[in-house]
């Protein structure tokens, strides 16, 4: 069982990367490069690290994929005009994407129902791995949190509005 | 069975499928989606050799792999609309000039 889903979720996830990098439409890429973090995400889930599969979903595919789409959008550099016709054959990759990804997801739910140990032949569990994060390398854990900060005030810095008499 | 090297494997296509996509595309928000593209190959090969050596050190770098992707998104995408801002547009063939 685990060997299909890998070989499964392996070419979902080299599919919808080589979509991704093909698109000529930034908006189309960012939706494969979001199906192909899903199946990396059940990927570490196969490979006994539960925490991280959820981190992969919740922080790359939910907030930096999505920050992305929100920068794309604001730039206007989506192509305006809409496709005539019938515009599912466009999606169909996708479609066939994401019905994998769900099949692989009901697989997974079937053979280890209790989100258990059995999938792997190593598992950790997601409050083993926070107790490590935040005991061991707690000082790390701060110093990120740290690098955190500055980044978002140099974010701050580039994308203040310039004062008056300095712009151009 | 699959071991450690089929992950591996994938990781490193996915890797080269990244550095593809940086050197080939044009757009520069693009070019930073294959960066993040190649830093999540990099988080599998962590995850796969975690489990290949039954220790939990490799989700713990995970963890800062993110972190760091997550603080170059933002500084990078900041960066973007810089440029934008300045050029009206992002390809990277226009941005050869760090001055206006």
């Amino acid at each position: 069982m685990t060997t299909a889903l890998f070989y499964i979720l392996g070419i979902i996830l080299l599919a919808a990367t080589l979509m991704c990098i093909t698109r000529r439409n930034p908006v189309h890429a960012v939706i494969y490069l979001v199906a192909g973090f899903f199946a990396l995400a059940l990927m570490f889930y196969l490979l006994g690290a539960p925490l991280v599969a959820a981190w992969e979903v919740i922080v790359y595919a939910g907030a930096i994929m999505v920050l992305f789409l929100f920068i794309i959008m604001m730039l206007g550099l989506a192509p305006q005009e809409v496709p005539e016709g019938p515009g599912w054959q466009r999606w169909l990759p996708l479609a066939l994407l994401s019905a994998s990804l769900m099949a692989c997801t009901l697989l997974l739910i079937l053979e280890d129902p209790a989100a258990g140990q059995k999938v792997g032949g190593f598992y950790l569990a997601p409050q083993a791995l926070g107790e490590a994060l935040f005991g061991r390398y707690a000082m790390a854990v701060e110093m990120v949190s740290f690098q955190l900060l500055f980044a978002t005030i140099g974010a701050y810095l580039l994308g203040r509005p310039l004062p008056k008499g300095e712009d151009q | 069975m699959i071991s450690v090297y089929h992950y591996m494997s994938v990781s490193a296509i996915l890797f080269a499928m990244g550095t593809y996509g940086v050197l080939t595309r044009r757009n520069a928000i693009v070019i930073f989606m294959c960066i993040e593209l190649m830093l999540n190959s990099v988080n599998l090969t962590f995850i796969a050799l975690s489990n290949h050596l039954q220790s939990m050190d490799g989700q713990i770098f995970v963890f800062f792999v993110m972190t760091v992707a997550a603080a170059e998104a933002a500084v990078g995408l900041a960066l973007m609309i810089a440029f934008y801002r300045n050029r009206e547009s992002i390809d990277v063939d226009n941005i050869n000039l760090m001055k206006l």
